[in-house]
């Protein structure tokens, strides 16, 4: 039994049934934290980009090196970091905020590169043009660069949207109790893996393939011009 | 902390993950040509057979792949070592993007060369490894080394079947140690330095791809 739901596994289905309720719990915790870490990702990742971007040389570098390092090391190996080093310095997040920091910090470095790409395709007469107006860089950026970086910017943050779903059942080795954590669970106790743990998989497919037809109408209504931000 | 002890064990894990990268991106390699190609020449029921492994691989989450193949397979009877598990599906993971690149990679060949071999009468063997392939495998380089580095960082998820890989190590060297700042540390400074290892293996072999050797140029001489 968990959160009061019994299972029964007499056939696969009554146990599929059965345990529907409860991978279901588990599906709004996945989809909480890939939203906490997605939301880390696109503000730390428009930092990371600005920063890389500065005129001064040791912050561009600086930048590019924790990107890359980021980048480099295991999504894992980073969680286990956050989760047994960050309270060494007095930082005790709860478990399920430490996920959503290493999965939003990773997907950064990712996203960085996204709006860096975005930034950069706008062409470089928009930013004489920005001059000639007399706009500060501030609302160069603001007003001219991000609006038309925008429409080039989403489909590919779409596709990390969906990546970050997929990475989020790292998450229960920090006992973060998403979708596959409870899978595991039922499987502990139950000695079945192959029901709940083929669920799971079953309900990430349909996830992913939702996600990328919605990402694909999304992509077609965009305006091609660029979206104002205010 | 006394790293003398623990430096051995660490470069061993090191070496457990090096191996099971390298292992994963071979097979990997051969798993996205093989499926890759028949999403594009394999006919109605063959690219559909090979759509369905890369939907399967690329949907499904990676761990939720290795526990199942891990607890779910021995229940019906097929059971592996730990670490042939890991590599396969780590293999076959890498394979489902990879095959991806590759049916990118050889849809992105233009159709007047698909037609200039027809004129010459090149049957579509003679079409796909003299004229699409070695102008596609050019295409694919960049996102096989991306594919080549993502494939290592997920390879610490194998620790997670008790396999003793280098995150593996670093667990038990913190439950020995409970040092977790500097064991963490250097793991991911290994990871890091792993990393830059495998890209610039990736850069010589993109290398040599783009001077032409991978398809001898026998067709011309």
């Amino acid at each position: 039994m968990m959160y009061g739901y019994e299972w029964d596994t007499t056939t696969w289905l009554t146990y599929t049934i059965s345990i529907l309720p409860i991978i279901l719990i588990g599906l709004t915790v996945t989809l909480k934290a890939a939203a906490a870490g997605f939301a880390i990702a696109l503000v730390l990742g428009l930092v990371f980009a600005l920063l890389r971007r500065s005129r001064v040389k040791v912050i561009s570098w600086t930048t590019a090196f924790v990107v890359e390092f980021l980048r480099d090391t295991p999504l894992l190996v980073q969680l286990f970091f956050l989760y047994y080093v960050l309270p060494n310095f007095g930082i005790v997040l709860p478990a399920f905020l430490t996920g959503a920091l290493a999965l939003g910090l990773q997907y950064a470095a990712y996203t960085s590169e996204v709006y860096r790409g975005g930034i950069e395709a706008v062409g470089r007469g928009q930013w004489e043009a920005a001059t000639a107006l007399n706009l500060t860089r501030m609302q160069t950026y603001r007003d001219v660069i991000i609006p038309q970086a925008i429409p080039r910017i989403v489909p590919a943050m779409g596709n990390y949207l969906v990546a970050m779903i997929k990475e989020t059942p790292v998450l229960s080795v920090i006992t973060v109790l998403e979708m596959m954590g409870l899978a595991n669970m039922i499987g502990e106790r139950t000695f079945e893996y192959l029901v709940p743990l083929t669920l799971v998989g079953l309900i990430f497919l349909l996830l992913t393939l939702i996600c990328s037809a919605g990402l694909h109408r999304l992509q077609k209504a965009l305006p091609k011009a660029g979206i104002p931000l205010r | 902390m006394d790293w003398s002890a623990y430096l051995p064990m660490i470069l061993q894990g090191a070496g457990v993950t090096m191996t099971i990268t390298l292992a994963s991106i071979v097979i990997g390699a051969v798993l996205a040509f093989f499926f890759g190609i028949l999403r594009v020449e394999g006919g109605p029921v063959l690219s559909t057979i090979a759509l369905c492994y890369t939907e399967v691989f690329r949907g499904t989450s990676l761990l939720v792949q290795l526990f199942w193949f891990y607890y779910a397979l021995p229940l019906v009877g097929l059971s592996f070592e730990p670490i042939t598990t890991g590599i396969l599906v780590l293999a076959a993971h890498a394979g489902g993007y990879g095959a991806e690149i590759v049916r990118g990679a050889l849809s992105s060949v233009s159709t007047q060369q698909l037609e200039a071999a027809r004129a010459l009468n090149f049957n579509r063997f003679q079409t796909l490894f003299r004229i699409s392939l070695p102008q596609a495998i050019v295409e694919m380089m960049p996102a096989f080394g991306n594919l080549a580095i993502e494939t290592l960082k997920l390879s610490s998820l194998v620790s997670l079947i008790s396999i003793a890989d280098l995150t593996f190590t670093a667990q038990s060297i913190r439950n020995l140690t409970l040092d977790s700042a500097s064991i963490y540390s250097v793991t991911l400074l290994c990871y890091f330095a792993m990393s830059l290892v495998l890209m610039v293996a990736i850069r010589i072999i993109e290398h040599v791809v783009r001077r032409g050797d991978v398809f001898p140029r026998s067709a011309h001489s």
